[in-house]
């Protein structure tokens, strides 16, 4: 059937301007492909195999090949992100071990918190030890930001990815808006 | 604010990332349908509320998500212990004249009286 | 000019920095680090407040967080106004209102002050004994008149325009207190390696080094010792230091709150910083060191303003450079006094004399006070003083003695001791032990890892403090995993020990029942109320302490425990130890509102989840209604239509046309795996191993115990993959519930749950003319009624993005869900909202969904079920599988009382008078005649004005329901009792056509 109507436009949860201040910024990450990945130990090397990248094994710890993120959220779950918006789904259509993939692309919304004052920024609401020693470049761990369930990802010294529900984004963005005009 | 040891995540974790689910150690009947209403009533209404040591399902529900069983003391509040689900019931019960098998950060129990003074 | 008792040379403070602020509306200058009370004392100020009960007048005590008696009222403008600030904290700054509590008219001429004279009536315990009978007159005029006249300050009435921060920390050593020993202590854990916090209520660091100017540490004045270490502690990375901020409660696990002042000291804030800051702080180790703090003399009228604690006015004169009088006397039991008198003579203020109630001072003391001139009484009491609004003389005696000297003053000083301020070691549930020597409770039994230094654990030499601290600094850091460099400990001298000093009253202050001599100067509490508190039968210290209302005023008692515990002591003729301490509690000192909430208030007190669809139903006219946190549009009226009007247009459009409506909000979960329908068979109860790929069912879920928990359309999109959908409401719990089933019951199933609630965004469209619209955007799928019928579910494209559409419906008119990935919600809404006008369709909202169900008789979990209803009660057993094994709730479902006779069951009601639409919740009764308490036989679940029936409908649970279709039953209402017929539920297309449309 001939559509009448253009291909529908995305409407992202959070509008894609930075805020914050001198000591840490805000801004809403682009679109992302995610996965909810879930397997048994044994699927690990299959999978790891078709995504390109060794999904970790050690709690808190997150893989990363290039534009795609394996982050650690439990002993059979992962969440996959690729930042280039390569299809997931596919890469592990052909991975021929038990696993469970689902589309949360769109489920999930994230916001780039950067700058020196970013660990106190997220240390506003998030009761995590954020010190390099304990929560370093490549740790993740679903935790809360004030009432909210947030994936915090650790991307760099004083850079941080924070994933959270869709809904949950302004929220999210507001209080972690609050802490960054004050830190 | 508690914190409580993740048996998965193998570390200390806020207790804001974690929810409470109940006593431990009680098995779903395998022939639920068949049982009596006696012990429908054991398995699923009656619990013993002890005063010491209990035996606990939680849930690191905004953590790794995984529900592991954990031994709290009902007077301090105190986790003893964790561990994760179907590894079995530790004995902390102490022998005969022997201190009970708490870690040693543990401590003695503490009672109402002890603390605000006895009503007399 | 910045007082007339601010001394040429005195102090720290810099004279060219000034700041102005008014007190009741006088105006005054203070110097740039004054506090309220430093500044009111330099301008001669001594009255700044009015006691709780007996009005009396009060000046400052203290020069410190302990103070009872000056509280005032700060404000910046009419919004920013806190009452019970403490004068002795709160630092002036430029334009600031203080103004004074607990009188009226005026703080020097209080009406109040009549319960003064009328005191021999407001004896201890007065409020239990006098309030009693007539039983009625409590409610109508005990309980207002004495709320009226209750309470401290005056709240204020807007709403409160500052923000406060919150902030959690974690470290290896918190360091509370940044005395001698809190500095020294922080110092050797930081050069250890160890990450610290050091916090200490004052703005600059020094403790007790702020006034005791005989202090040396490493060959220098103690306090220049403490800005040096202070300063060296700033520089280092891994330490976090603190001022202006009260560690306030010790919880488990090392878990310390501490409230930090961030402006309240500045005149013009930044309009970013918080007003004060909360620090939740979970360390590996903490150091206790919080010092001591000074008591007063318990002796007749020692309560006048002008009359104050010894280490007040040194901390006046020697920090503040202000003179707390010209005529001094001083009256005490301890040593440090002398060196408050000694610094404030050699200030040039009169010392009239020193009262001093022990034979023998410390060595030298007498020597010294000689040789300065002053006057020495030893084992002398002061048994009176005289001034209204100012202490004007003090009247002396030898111990046990009765010939008279009165001596004119303008001030007082007093101590009778050191209390170590255990209250952070209590608090972390460690037992305080009475060290009879010292006659003092000191830190025993340690339940958390802390350790405590300094005078607050008792130790009192200088030296052996700063070693002690050293030590516990390196250890701590060690215990934390850190050994790095170890600090050399400072060498300290100073001039008087801690210890010592008395508790209780002084001579002359009782048994006499006439003498007002002051324990807790703020809930005016005296020795007498204490001896009768005994008399009366209270022998537990926790009943002395609520009959007499000693130590719980603001202050928790800091000056008047001990005391008050050696007077019960005594009355009762048992030892200290034996009476036993009252349990110190969190906060140590006040915390606002503001700093406990933190930005967990306006905007962001609570997340507002918003549908991707929201922009655009608000661009529309949606009137929204809150669904737990989620935004709904509830309806969405046209131009000059009410709720009702829109809701009825709603119903109508749909059943004779179509309708959309956004069903984001239901709860959706993903499960995937080979084991995902044998999972199923379990969660529901209904049977799934026969739904084939492409087909939906609806599915019922209970708990273990039979009842409904849940209920939802299931739609099975691959033989391993199930699309399940929930209640809104139920989604968080629908998901905790099958997670702890495959988790801990059913573990063998390989089978996972993904939640995809915001996944995709669901736009329902329903009604006779809901293929038309639907179709054009459809790509992929036959939607004809052979291909796609009734309880389909297929993969398709719709406005060409991947989407998943179902043939579902909760009207009853042929319906279809489309789910879009959630971005792109927004702009198939409006594509649908396009193909659906040449329809006349329209958008409906949750009340027009819930009316339209209704009239199906569709129930809503939740609303027509309240956890206490089987399937059957709901008319659902036909989806309960019969030949199931097993499933969650197939016992319970077997218990006795959920398969007897009679149980409520849901029936729909038809008024008798079609016009009248009942209420929901209004219970139901066979005959309104029958005598109160009626029987009732159920309640109204659902109850709406049905446009397309043409008359009110409602579902109810009735007892024996099903049995009473046709009968006739009463709905008693306040004003009237509604005749209601039973019917069954369905209103609407009985035949259930439409659906198949």
């Amino acid at each position: 059937m001939a559509d009448p109507f253009a291909t529908a436009a995305r409407r992202p949860a959070l509008a894609a301007h930075a805020s914050g201040a001198a000591r840490a910024s805000l801004t809403p990450a682009g679109p992302a492909t995610r996965l909810s990945l879930r397997a048994k130990p044994e699927a690990v090397p299959a999978l790891s195999a078709a995504l390109g990248l060794d999904l970790p094994t050690q709690p808190k710890r997150a893989a990363r090949q290039g534009e795609r993120h394996a982050l650690w959220l439990g002993p059979d779950e992962w969440l996959v992100i690729d930042e280039s918006e390569a299809p997931l789904l596919q890469a592990l259509d052909g991975a021929g071990v038990l696993h469970s993939a689902v589309d949360i692309s769109h489920r999930n919304a994230a916001i780039l918190v950067s700058g020196a004052g970013a660990a106190a920024v997220l240390n506003s609401g998030c009761p995590l030890n954020l010190s390099p020693a304990v929560f370093p470049i490549g740790a993740c761990a679903r935790t809360v930001l004030s009432k909210a369930e947030i994936v915090l990802y650790r991307t760099g010294e004083t850079d941080f990815r924070v994933e959270c529900w869709r809904s949950f984004a302004p929220y999210v963005l507001a209080v972690l808006a609050e802490a960054a005009a004050e830190v | 604010m508690l914190l409580i040891h993740c048996p998965y995540c193998g570390e200390d974790r806020s207790e804001l990332e974690f929810r409470a689910a109940g006593d431990a150690h009680i098995a779903r009947p395998a022939n639920i349908a068949a049982i009596s209403d006696e012990e429908f009533a054991d398995y699923f209404f009656l619990r013993d509320n002890p005063k010491g040591l209990i035996y606990e399902r939680w849930r690191h529900i905004h953590g790794c998500g995984r529900f592991f069983n954990a031994v709290r003391d009902t007077v301090s509040d105190k986790f003893v212990m964790t561990y994760k689900a179907g590894e079995p019931k530790p004995d902390l019960s102490p022998a005969p004249g022997v201190a009970p098998a708490l870690p040693a950060d543990s401590r003695p129990v503490e009672t109402y009286e002890a603390t605000e003074g006895r009503a007399e | 000019m910045t007082g007339a008792n601010r001394i040429a040379g005195a102090g720290r403070l810099t004279p060219a920095k000034t700041a102005r602020f008014s007190f009741d509306g006088r105006s005054y200058t203070a110097l740039a680090g004054d506090t309220v009370a430093s500044a009111l004392l330099a301008n001669g100020v001594h009255l700044m407040g009015r006691s709780f009960k007996y009005h009396r007048p009060r000046g400052v005590v203290s020069a410190g967080p302990e103070e009872p008696n000056a509280l005032i009222n700060v404000s910046r403008d009419t919004a920013r106004s806190q009452p019970n600030v403490r004068a002795t904290v709160q630092e002036v700054f430029d334009g600031m209102k203080v103004g004074s509590q607990n009188r009226y008219p005026s703080l020097s001429f209080d009406l109040g002050g009549v319960n003064d004279a009328l005191s021999p009536f407001f004896a201890a315990g007065f409020y239990y004994k006098t309030f009693m009978w007539p039983k009625q007159a409590w409610a109508s005029i005990y309980e207002p008149r004495i709320r009226e006249a209750a309470g401290l300050g005056v709240s204020p009435t807007e709403e409160d325009p500052d923000h406060y921060a919150c902030r959690y920390a974690h470290c290896d050593v918190l360091v509370i207190g940044g005395g001698a020993a809190g500095l020294a202590a922080a110092r050797a854990a930081a050069l250890s390696g160890a990450s610290v916090i050091l916090a200490d209520e004052q703005p600059e660091l020094g403790g007790a080094l702020h006034f005791d100017t005989g202090a040396e540490i490493d060959g220098q004045n103690g306090y220049a010792w403490a800005q040096k270490t202070a300063r060296e502690l700033v520089g280092m990375e891994n330490v976090t230091l603190l001022s202006r901020t009260t560690a306030f409660g010790y919880y488990a696990q090392n878990f310390v709150a501490m409230a930090e002042r961030v402006t309240d000291h500045i005149s013009r804030p930044e309009a970013n910083a918080p007003r004060e800051r909360l620090w939740q702080v979970r360390a590996k180790r903490v150091i206790i060191a919080t010092g001591s703090i000074e008591r007063h003399m318990v002796f007749a009228d020692n309560d006048r303003p002008g009359i104050l604690l010894a280490s007040a006015a040194r901390t006046y004169l020697n920090h503040f450079g202000v003179a707390v009088g010209r005529k001094v006397g001083v009256y005490t039991a301890h040593d440090s006094a002398y060196e408050a008198a000694f610094d404030l003579k050699r200030a040039g203020v009169s010392i009239v004399a020193i009262i001093d109630s022990r034979m023998r001072p410390g060595e030298g003391l007498l020597e010294q006070a000689r040789s300065l001139g002053i006057e020495v009484f030893t084992d002398h009491a002061v048994i009176a003083t005289s001034g209204r609004l100012r202490v004007a003389s003090m009247t002396v005696v030898p111990n046990g003695g009765s010939a008279k000297r009165k001596f004119t003053i303008d001030a007082l000083i007093t101590s009778s001791g050191w209390t170590p301020s255990v209250h952070m070691f209590s608090q972390s549930r460690g037992k305080v032990a009475y060290d009879a020597a010292t006659g003092r409770f000191l830190p025993g039994h340690y339940v958390q890892d802390c350790v405590s230094v300094g005078t607050c654990n008792g130790t009192d030499d200088l030296q052996a403090i700063l070693e002690e601290a050293t030590a516990a600094g390196v250890k701590m850091a060690a215990e934390s995993g850190h050994d790095g460099a170890a600090a050399a400990t400072p060498a300290g001298r100073n001039l008087f020990a801690w210890t010592g000093g008395m508790a209780g009253a002084a001579y002359g202050a009782g048994p006499d029942d006439s003498v007002k001599a002051f324990v807790d100067f703020q809930n005016d509490v005296c020795a007498k109320d204490i001896r009768l508190a005994v008399r009366e039968g209270m022998h537990s210290i926790e009943h002395i302490k609520r009959f007499t209302t000693n130590g719980m005023a603001t202050d928790q008692g800091k000056l008047s425990n001990l005391h008050g515990l050696a007077i019960a002591a005594e009355a009762l003729g048992r030892g200290i130890p034996e009476v036993g301490l009252t349990t110190f509690r969190a906060p140590y000192t006040p915390v606002t509102f503001g700093t406990l909430i933190g930005h967990a208030r306006g905007d962001i007190f609570d997340p507002t989840r918003k549908t991707p669809m929201h922009a655009v139903e608000e661009a529309n006219g949606a009137a929204f209604e809150d669904v737990g946190q989620w935004k709904r549009a509830w309806y969405y009226p046209r131009a000059g239509e009410d709720m009702h009007a829109a809701v009825n247009r709603e119903c109508r459009t749909v059943r004779t046309s179509a309708g959309y409506f956004n069903a984001s909000t239901l709860g959706k979960i993903e499960v995937v795996g080979p084991d995902a329908a044998a999972f199923l068979n379990l969660i529901y109860t209904n049977s799934w191993d026969t739904l084939k790929p492409g087909r939906c069912r609806y599915g019922i879920m209970l708990r273990e115990d039979g009842f409904v928990y849940d209920d939802g359309v299931v739609g099975r999109i691959a033989e391993d993959r199930f699309h399940v959908t929930t209640t809104t409401g139920g989604a968080p719990r629908v998901m905790h519930h099958m997670e702890d089933y495959l988790q801990t019951e059913f573990p063998h199933l390989d089978v996972w749950l993904t939640s995809t609630t915001e996944q995709w965004a669901v736009i329902a469209v329903q009604g006779p003319k809901a293929r038309e619209i639907v179709a054009p955007l459809v790509e992929g799928v036959d939607l004809s009624n052979e291909a796609f019928p009734h309880m389909s579910v297929a993969e398709a494209k719709v406005c060409g993005v991947p989407a998943r559409l179902f043939r579902v419906s909760f009207t009853g008119e042929l319906g279809y869900e489309i789910n879009v990935p959630a971005d792109y919600g927004a702009a198939v809404w409006e594509a649908v909202a396009k193909a659906a006008e040449p329809f006349g369709a329209c958008p409906y909202g949750t009340e027009t969904m819930h009316v339209l169900r209704a009239e199906k008789g569709y129930i809503i979990v939740g609303q027509d079920t309240d956890g206490t209803l089987t399937p059957d009660d709901a008319g659902l057993a036909w989806a309960v599988g019969k030949k199931k094994p097993d499933f969650v709730g197939i016992r319970g479902l077997k218990r006795p009382d959920l398969i007897r006779e009679g149980r409520k069951q849901l029936v729909g009601l038809l008024t008798k008078d079609p016009n009248i639409v009942l209420e929901e919740g209004a219970q139901i009764v066979a005959d309104p005649n029958q005598p109160k308490p009626m029987t009732m036989l159920g309640h109204v679940t659902s109850a709406y004005w049905s446009e397309n029936a043409g008359r009110s409908i409602a579902l109810a649970v009735v007892a024996g329901g099903r049995a009473k279709l046709g009968q006739t039953l009463y709905v008693p209402m306040p004003d009237r009792t509604i005749a209601v017929e039973v019917s069954d539920m369905v209103f609407i297309d009985k035949e259930g056509g439409r659906i198949h449309g």
